[in-house]
């Protein structure tokens, strides 16, 4: 599903934002990339979903070899990936439904079919009854939701999540990292990076953690180890 | 390319301020171009009304008989730079110079003898209205026995030339200078139009939109700007003509071609402004 073999990758100013990273994720898994900032979590998904190059080593995900992927290809890769960020990324001037839409539209979905499955992810984020509200009439939380009903619409294999509670308060946060083990629960994989390891010690899922570029634990190999004493 | 339009036609209704100013601003480059074409087309048509008077005279000697110079006349227009040739007669020429040279009419009535000699008047074709040509001809006509002498403006005709080839080469560096000048300030306002909607723009890659998804509406709508500002800049150049042709000058317009020219022209900065822009964008990200 996405495999990392002996991955770096330098900055472009120069220094490695990672170092010699190797992991393998499988198809359905839950997973936390923990680490402080600037440890490189968000890197490692800015190679997955092809945003910036590897510099060395492999990447491959659901069946692409990035190195190799053409500039053409990665629309195509993305396309089996559903990306959420921090800072949500809607657009402001587009309603929820509009939102999630868009996702189906840039993808050439057949048009009569969109209306359906927008209404069906938006159900399923809980947002059916806020479709027609634009991002700023909507709270952090919901404007998430919304996010995430977007990364959902094309049906991805994998969901990218970086730093998804990152700006929401406690309990929107409980809501969205629900709502994101539901996902996983029906068989979407999830990347899930953050440093909220309060959430981490809530679930008993897979941890990857970095530490300034380089991988320094990962629960599927290492020993289980008290994770209090991780950062 | 349903969706393309629609997607181009949003864009007008979402940032209709930046939209307006882009149109705004592509007209008024367009309107400057089009004040100086409309300069040219007016200088152009001075000259060619200028260069219309260009007419050769070939005197006859007296005594030529009017079958020779009817036939001559004939073999004359057939000359490919020739328009129209006419004869005048000595009782022709008299009549005119009659009405035309009020001031010596008495004398003129008084005459026993008609002085004025026959005469082939010999108008060239537009295009071969030049000293070269003129030139040619003269000598031409010269051949003939019956021809005494063939008179023409030679300086004159020199100085048309001359001043023609003038106004081409200026008319030429500063229409391109302009016409550069415009490109430069609607390719900026495009880039403006690409810069404020690169959220947008990332937005769309990340859910998987391919770069000609994202091409394709900028291209329309840099298109639909162009020719917005293409009809505007036309209508403003109308209206400048129209004030000067009502207080200044009698002008002349804009062919319809001419007019087509400039929205076609607005059109394809239009697109090929979009295309760079979005394409340097997409480069980027």
């Amino acid at each position: 599903m996405i495999k990392f073999t002996n991955v770096f990758k330098a900055f472009p100013k120069g220094g490695l934002a990672l170092k010699d990273v190797s992991f393998h994720i499988a198809k359905g898994e839950f997973v936390f990339l923990t680490g402080h900032s600037g440890a490189g979590k968000s890197t490692v998904l800015k190679l997955v979903y092809a945003e910036e190059p590897v510099t060395s080593g492999e990447v491959r995900v659901s069946g692409f070899t990035l190195a190799e992927a053409r500039r053409r290809d990665i629309p195509k890769l993305r396309r089996r990936l559903g990306i959420v960020f921090q800072d949500f990324r809607l657009l402001e001037d587009r309603t929820a439904e509009e939102n999630v839409a868009f996702a189906l539209e840039v993808t050439g979905a057949r048009r009569a079919s969109i209306p359906a499955r927008v209404m069906r992810v938006l159900t399923q984020v809980g947002l059916a009854a806020k479709a027609h509200a634009y991002p700023r009439e909507l709270s952090g939380g919901e404007q998430q939701r919304v996010a995430i009903a977007r990364a959902l619409v094309n049906e991805p294999t994998v969901l990218l999540a970086d730093e998804p509670t990152g700006n929401l308060d406690e309990r929107a946060t409980r809501g969205v990292f629900q709502l994101l083990r539901d996902i996983n629960a029906s068989g979407t994989a999830v990347v899930m990076a953050t440093h909220d390891l309060d959430l981490v010690r809530q679930a008993p899922y897979r941890v990857i953690e970095l530490q300034e570029g380089a991988l320094v634990y990962d629960s599927a190999v290492d020993e289980p180890r008290d994770q209090a004493a991780s950062p | 390319m349903n969706l393309v339009i629609r997607e181009a036609l949003l864009a007008f209704r979402r940032a209709p301020l930046l939209s307006t100013l882009s149109v705004t601003t592509i007209a008024f480059s367009l309107f400057v171009v089009g004040l100086f074409g409309l300069v040219a087309v007016n200088l152009q048509q001075a000259l060619r009304d200028v260069a219309e008077r260009v007419e050769i005279v070939a005197y006859l000697l007296p005594g030529a008989p009017i079958e020779t110079i009817t036939l001559a006349e004939k073999d004359i227009e057939a000359f490919p730079e020739v328009q129209a040739a006419t004869y005048v007669s000595e009782d022709q020429a008299l009549a005119r110079a009659r009405a035309e040279l009020v001031e010596f009419r008495d004398v003129l009535q008084e005459l026993e003898r008609n002085p004025l000699p026959a005469s082939i008047e010999v108008k060239l074709k537009p295009r071969f209205r030049d000293v070269e040509h003129v030139n040619a001809v003269a000598e031409r006509l010269r051949g003939f026995g019956f021809v005494d002498d063939v008179r023409y403006g030679r300086d004159w005709v020199a100085n048309v030339d001359r001043l023609r080839q003038i106004a081409a080469a200026v008319g030429l560096v500063v229409g391109a200078a302009f016409a550069a000048v415009a490109i430069i300030i609607i390719g900026t306002t495009i880039r403006m139009a690409v810069l404020q909607r690169s959220r947008e723009i990332a937005i769309m890659r990340l859910v998987g939109a391919t770069d000609g998804f994202v091409r394709r509406p900028f291209l329309l709508q840099g298109a639909l700007k162009g020719m917005l500002g293409g009809l505007a800049a036309v209508a403003l150049s109308y209206g400048a003509y129209a004030l000067i042709n009502r207080w200044l000058i009698h002008a002349e317009f804009f062919s319809r071609e001419q007019a087509v020219a400039i929205v076609g022209f607005g059109m394809l900065i239009g697109f090929f402004g979009s295309a760079a822009s979005v394409g340097r964008h997409l480069r980027r990200v």
